[in-house]
């Protein structure tokens, strides 16, 4: 069970903390202008956030108590196909469903 | 022609165009934020806690981990820690967006900021890259357009998830959403080889870092990769300028 006053606790300072996180650069920085290097450096943020992000979900997933499954691993990987040549919307649908069928395949074997 | 940076443009237009270059990502948050307060249900919470949560924190990563550790009787300041580490790489979003949006004031700063996840934060900045030439006032207003369709969609099927959760077999496996959700974020960056590399070393540093404590492996290894973009993007521009 979760304690009442240790949910609130931190449900509250998370809030603020993430806050804080999200408002830092854009709220204190404002408009000032940024030095040339670091805009280079920033151009690069979500390509590199995203797979690394995505890298240990795939990998070692929580859902399966950090145990590689095959299945997630293909999934991603025919998402990611169809991210690059088809479109975002072909991404998610083709990642799920490919998730679903193989999971559906791995049921009648 | 004035200075495109002054002039007003379209912010409607824009704010609408936002709304619909989001608009996939809507079949990411509902399984995921549906799956928030299935679980958080699970955990033994109520219904006006799982609220609370997802409305003040808007980051489901981290929620997940501050649900998961305190179910796990730590400490609060050790959940609070880690899943406020989850949430480091949203700094990253927020410098990265000052160049686009530092100039709005700051009333819309601070809401901006509350309203910062992954999926508009993605969207938005390839729009401004792909069309430097939208004005200041469209860029906030594509932004916003962004967010607003996320983040209702957050709320209310973290609300769905709360009070029917029961009804949602733990075999559907919600949570396959969250990686096909940022691989369909990522395939769309690479748009050049410095991005590829980006890529590349941004899954090798993760898997290098996974060990690290505290979820930091994730912060290591995006400033490694954010590195290594930029010095392959300067290298290839000097060979350029060589040729």
């Amino acid at each position: 069970m979760i304690d009442t006053g240790d949910f609130w606790l931190l449900t509250i300072l998370l809030g603020i903390g993430t806050f804080l996180i999200r408002f830092s650069f854009l709220g204190f920085l404002g408009g000032r202008e940024l030095p040339e290097w670091l805009l280079l450096h920033l151009r690069y943020v979500g390509i590199s956030v995203f797979p690394a992000l995505v890298t240990p979900m795939l990998l070692w997933p929580a859902a399966t108590g950090g145990e590689t499954d095959w299945i997630r691993v293909a999934a991603g990987a025919i998402a990611f196909v169809a991210g690059m040549r088809i479109s975002v919307i072909g991404a998610i649908l083709s990642g799920m469903g490919a998730f679903y069928g193989l999971r559906a395949i791995e049921s009648l074997l | 022609m004035t200075d495109p940076g002054l002039s007003r443009g379209q912010p409607g237009r824009a704010f609408w165009r936002g709304y619909r270059d989001c608009a996939p990502f809507t079949l990411i948050v509902v399984p995921f934020s549906m799956l928030f307060g299935v679980v958080a249900r699970d955990a033994g919470l109520d219904v006006l806690q799982t609220m609370s949560m997802a409305v003040l924190v808007i980051a489901g990563a981290s929620q997940f981990t501050a649900l998961a550790l305190l179910q796990d009787q730590a400490p609060v300041l050790v959940a609070l820690a880690a899943a406020l580490v989850v949430n480091l790489r949203m700094a990253m979003y927020s410098a990265a967006l000052v160049p686009h949006l530092g100039h709005a004031p700051l009333g819309m700063r601070a809401l901006m900021a509350y309203l910062m996840v992954d999926q508009a934060f993605a969207v938005a900045v390839r729009t401004y890259e792909d069309e430097p030439q939208m004005s200041r006032a469209e860029k906030v207003g594509y932004y916003m357009g962004c967010m607003m369709l996320i983040c209702p969609f957050w709320y209310a099927f973290t609300l769905v998830g709360a009070l029917v959760g029961n009804l949602i077999p733990a075999s559907l496996e919600l949570d396959f959403a969250a990686p096909v959700c940022f691989i369909a974020l990522s395939a769309p960056l690479l748009r050049s080889a410095a991005h590829m590399v980006a890529a590349c070393v941004s899954v090798a540093a993760a898997i290098l870092f996974h060990a690290l404590p505290w979820n930091l492996g994730l912060f290591a290894a995006a400033l490694t990769a954010m590195v290594a973009g930029a010095q392959t993007e300067l290298w290839l521009r000097r060979r350029r300028a060589a040729a």
